[in-house]
């Protein structure tokens, strides 16, 4: 037991604590508030409280726990909303009565008495290792929730439940260790977050997430397992891609870390989320999500625990065997509770006042992410993505938070403000964003979309910037005076931006679109180009090829509802064939 | 302030200093370390004794008494009655800092405000519970603005709103049914008298004085006590609005001055400065204010907030609007090209965004064609600003006549539609029509983004 010497804001310092390990939770004061130690000197410790500290003085007690700030695992977590510290925040409000968080409060995150159908999977005398499905639990209807043995565990197992209904708390299986020790084991399990979970082995992404967002799949794709980040000034959208992706991605589970972001954007995911369906299972999409919300408005020192809370959750599905996506917005809020904790512990500031350590805390976050051999002895393979918001102050993009990420991960989707003024969203900037995956995601492309999806891709990219070179001398000399094929890219451009990457997600038929339909679509849009560029050889005008009826078909082609549109874009592509060599001919005519 | 040989002394406690003369002056607890305490003082310094000023710490933070009766008063910026009238007789005192709002305890904003401005209305759409700064610049007319919005703001098919006929959304004093659920809570920080003068005026104008809670921080007061300032006013608001189910109308400005206290306040604790010298933790700050507007589950009432802030040089990027931009659901820009150029109240409509509009508008709401024309409108003008520029350098013969046309476009949208001037009070039907008026310029081809069947049904039919 150590008593308070000082507090300013979330930073406590308390002695008496030479029996505590650095990054034990403690419990400070009468209102028994979480706190970390984060440093330690003689038996003088400084804790970071994750709790408004108001009222609390010297003398307080301090208790330690002896452990590591850690998550509670198991059936119960999906389809809940958690603060940065894993506490429900549902029954928070149940218990507490009150729409404000009161202080202190202590409610187990995965509640202990709901019954869970368990199936046991490994049966007495089997010989397991860490990671081996004991059983299973269907958690929701799209999720199956897997029960492992624990990591750091091995030997034989001495009994194993039968089929039946479970809380959390009770034994489903007794190992017999090598020692001959016996160790219960239930449904739930603790892990410290600050560590990541082990996995056999990583291996290089291979395949794509599908998101159903045109830009991102079809122009700058993310692997499964790899790392993304949205970098953009406010009003830029990043929020809205940051809800398409948790929305729409093929993935198994989605945990959604809402970090010192609005109140009412966690709210909004909250009540729209259960109302959408996944195309994948047909079932809500809230039965497939995990929601950390530790907004702007709740304790600073929880919000710099929430990323962590959020990917340790995230590993535990992917060691499941689950495609798993992290999506955290925002990354610089994070790193700002961690200047904000750095700057009470007085510790030397490095740049713009973040601590020294930042970019390697970054690191360390992202390379969380990964796809990898599962432990057990079945090989699943499992694939963690981490997807991250950064909030450049004023767009600034030469910041530490923007550079420490930039230099890590691989796909890089750059929102611009003036797109968004334009109401292109989403506002992803064409030019300035990159993904590294390409290579990577090749053979994927060209087994399951042919070679001539990525071949497109590339034609679009250089439509986008010979537009981008023309715009320059447009603003000298004036769109007529370009030969007819320049008119020609400016167009097809033009039509690759407004009629491709443009997608609206608040329209239920464009919100989402998949693979099949994006590759179609932008074929589409490059067979008008090549076919007017054939045609302007022959000598058509550019003007009469731009009247075409069908162009205007090819503006509405995103609308056509998902199980017409193959049909229709075929019907598309033969009346187009159809208007042009008209116009050729009359070209010819009048020659 | 240092404070020693203190005993059980809390952080974040309220400390009162008497003066030899008998004055008290209030401060909080910055930081107890041992038997020292750091108090950062409220009020100025100035006459205090070391020798024979006394510290008292009160063992609870600043707090304000709130009660139904601060409608129709004047507080000064520490919440003292500064109107003349007696102290408030407080129902219940409340820590002014507040409690962070559970997010599974908010509810959606969804519900449409009427605020009778196209270019709010019609393309950045107020809905309840929202917080919707005025990014303003010197000597730029966002009070005027303000004022506007406070006086038209009305919520569609409500019936605790009083009716159309009856003009204002804030109806003098009891006349109306349900009219005593709307309240306004005006926060006036580091402004000058003129300015504050104006709003008060205006509220009088109007008979909103009535149900307005005014807290006036004016530009000769202390700084520190800013930082006090909104906290107060929202302290009332969320009593108002969560014990008394109203719907509470948050005015603050100006919030650069807020900011800059807060930066003093920080430079004299020797923090390590952020941005600009501002700390590192304004945007917590910020969001500890602007994150208290919203609406709660179970709750009818309701806290719409519109913090005003001068942006300066105009700056965006400047780390006050910048922040605030981050935390607030969008933001309505005022653009001091359109002010030169006589256009009232100068909206600048391309950087402006509603973040909840989506949820408060469409069919039910505002009309099914809201969404569509709003898009089509902001593409339009962005287009017809962008040809309108290549005009002025290439001559309009070097656009083809369909970019002729969009530059036309822009012009009218400015004249007509951001133009309406302080006295207009459009429905948003007439906003609708009027949008539709206006794209009826452009060839009905180039309104991909509106769907057919609203075209047929909405687009006025030309002539000839």
């Amino acid at each position: 037991m150590g008593k308070v010497v000082k507090v300013a804001g979330p930073l406590v310092v308390a002695t008496g604590l030479g029996q505590a390990n650095l990054s034990d939770v403690v419990r400070v004061g009468p209102q028994r508030l979480m706190g970390e130690i984060l440093s330690m000197r003689g038996d003088t410790a400084s804790i970071q409280v994750y709790e408004e500290t108001s009222g609390l003085g010297p003398g307080a007690e301090v208790e330690l726990t002896g452990h590591a700030m850690s998550v509670e695992l198991g059936p119960g977590m999906i389809g809940n909303i958690y603060d940065g510290i894993q506490r429900p925040l549902e029954e928070i409000l149940k218990q507490t009565n009150s729409n404000h968080l009161p202080r202190g409060v202590e409610v187990p995150p995965i509640d202990p008495e709901t019954l869970w159908e368990f199936t046991p999977v490994a049966r007495a005398g089997d010989r397991v290792v860490e990671g081996d499905v004991i059983g299973t639990v269907p958690e929701t209807p799209s999720v199956l929730h897997k029960i492992l043995v624990p990591p750091n565990l091995k030997g034989t197992l001495k009994s194993v439940a039968s089929a039946g209904a479970y809380n959390v708390r009770q034994t489903v299986a007794v190992l017999t260790k090598e020692d001959g020790t016996d160790v219960e084991l239930t449904m739930g399990q603790r892990w410290p977050v600050r560590v990541g979970r082990p996995y056999k082995h990583k291996y290089p992404p291979t395949r794509p997430l599908a998101t159903g967002q045109r830009i991102v799949d079809t122009f700058f794709p993310v692997a499964k397992g790899g790392t993304a980040a949205i970098p953009g000034p406010f009003g830029s959208g990043k929020t809205v891609m940051q809800h398409a992706v948790a929305k729409w991605s093929d993935v198994d589970i989605v945990v959604y870390i809402g970090c010192g972001e609005r109140g009412n954007e966690m709210t909004d995911v909250l009540r729209e989320f259960p109302q959408l369906t996944d195309p994948r299972t047909g079932e809500s999409l809230m039965k497939r999500t995990v929601l950390i919300a530790n907004t702007s408005d709740m304790p600073v020192a929880a919000r710099e625990a929430s990323i962590y809370t959020g990917v340790t959750i995230a590993e535990y599905f992917r060691d499941m065997g689950y495609d798993v996506a992290v999506i955290a917005d925002s990354t610089s809020r994070w790193a700002e509770a961690l200047r904000e904790m750095s700057g009470r512990l007085e510790e030397m500031p490095g740049e713009e006042g973040y601590p020294a350590y930042l970019a390697s805390r970054l690191a360390q976050f992202y390379e969380r992410a990964g796809a990898v051999s599962c432990l057990g002895s079945d090989d699943r393979q499992g694939s963690l993505t981490a997807v991250g918001a950064v909030s450049p102050p004023g767009g600034d993009l030469s910041e530490p938070v923007s550079q420490g990420t930039m230099r890590i991960v691989k796909v890089f989707w750059a929102l611009d403000a003036q797109l968004a003024y334009k109401r292109h969203f989403p506002a992803i900037n064409w030019l300035g964003s990159y993904s590294l995956y390409l290579d990577a995601l090749r053979p994927w492309f060209d087994e399951k979309l042919g070679k001539q999806f990525l071949q497109n891709r590339e034609r679009a990219m250089s439509l986008l910037q010979g537009e981008a070179s023309l715009n320059e001398i447009v603003q000298l000399v004036g769109k007529d005076a370009l030969s007819p094929a320049d008119q020609l890219t400016l167009e097809s451009a033009r039509m690759v931006r407004e009629d491709f990457l443009q997608q609206n997600s608040f329209v239920d038929v464009d919100a989402f679109s998949s693979y099949d339909r994006q590759a179609k679509l932008l074929a589409l849009i490059l067979d008008y180009d090549r076919l007017c560029r054939q045609a302007i050889e022959k000598g058509a005008g550019a003007a009469q090829l731009l009247a075409i009826p069908s162009r205007e078909k090819i503006g509405r082609a995103k609308s056509i509802p998902a199980d017409q549109y193959v049909q229709a874009y075929g019907e598309i592509v033969q009346a187009m064939e159809h208007e042009i060599d008209a116009v050729v001919e009359k070209a010819g005519e009048g020659l | 302030m240092l404070v020693k040989m203190v005993e059980n002394v809390a952080y974040d406690e309220l400390a009162e200093v008497e003066l030899p003369g008998g004055h008290i002056r209030r401060g909080r607890v910055l930081e107890v370390n041992g038997d020292t305490a750091v108090v950062q003082l409220f009020e100025s310094a100035a006459g205090i004794n070391l020798a024979q000023s006394k510290v008292r710490f009160l063992g609870h933070p600043l707090q304000l008494g709130v009660s139904e009766d601060m409608l129709g008063r004047v507080f000064n910026g520490m919440g003292r009655p500064m109107d003349g009238g007696p102290e408030i007789l407080p129902q219940e005192y409340r820590d002014i800092n507040g409690l962070p709002m559970n997010p599974a305890a908010r509810d959606y904003p969804n519900e449409f405000i009427q605020t009778g401005v196209s270019t709010i209305d019609g393309l950045n759409t107020l809905v309840r519970g929202q917080k919707l700064p005025i990014f303003s610049g010197s000597g730029l007319p966002h009070a005027n603005l303000a004022a506007q919005i406070t006086r038209q703001a009305r919520v569609l098919g409500d019936s605790g709103m009083p009716s159309r006929q009856e003009g204002a959304a804030i109806p003098s004093g009891k006349s109306g049914a349900g009219a005593g659920n709307f309240a306004v809570v005006f926060a006036a920080i580091g402004i000058t008298f003129e300015e504050a003068e104006f709003f008060a005026r205006e509220f009088q104008r109007t008979g909103a004085i009535h149900r307005t809670v005014l807290f006036s921080n004016l530009a000769d007061d202390p700084a520190v006590e800013r930082i006090a300032t909104p906290r107060m006013a929202l302290t009332a608001a969320e009593y108002l609005a969560f014990e008394k189910d109203m719907h509470v109308l948050v005015i603050m400005t100006d919030l650069t001055n807020y900011a800059e206290a807060l930066r003093e306040v920080s430079a004299a604790k020797k923090e390590v400065p952020g941005r600009r010298g501002f700390p590192g933790y304004l945007y917590t700050d910020l969001a500890t204010l602007y994150e208290r507007a919203g609406r709660q589950r179970g709750k009818p009432g309701s806290i719409t907030m519109i913090p005003i802030l001068t942006m300066p040089e105009d700056d965006k990027t400047h780390p006050i609007p910048d922040l605030t931009g981050y935390i607030t659901e969008g933001q309505i820009i005022l653009s001091r090209v359109l002010y030169r150029q006589g256009i009232n109240p100068p909206v600048d409509v391309l950087p402006s965004l509603s973040r909840l509009k989506d949820k408060g508008i469409g069919k039910g709401k505002t009309r099914e064609d809201h969404a569509d024309t709003m898009n089509q409108l902001f593409a339009a003008y962005s287009t017809g600003k962008d040809n309108r520029e290549l005009m002025s350098i290439l001559g309009e013969g070097a656009l083809t006549p369909t970019d002729r046309l969009y530059a036309k476009f822009a012009d009218e949208f400015e004249k007509r539609y951001v133009n309406q001037g302080y006295g207009e009070d459009r429905s948003i039907e007439e906003t609708l029509d009027l949008g539709w008026e206006l794209l009826s310029i452009l060839p009905t081809a180039e309104l991909k983004r509106i769907r057919q069947e609203y075209i047929q049904k909405y687009l006025p039919k030309k002539e000839g």
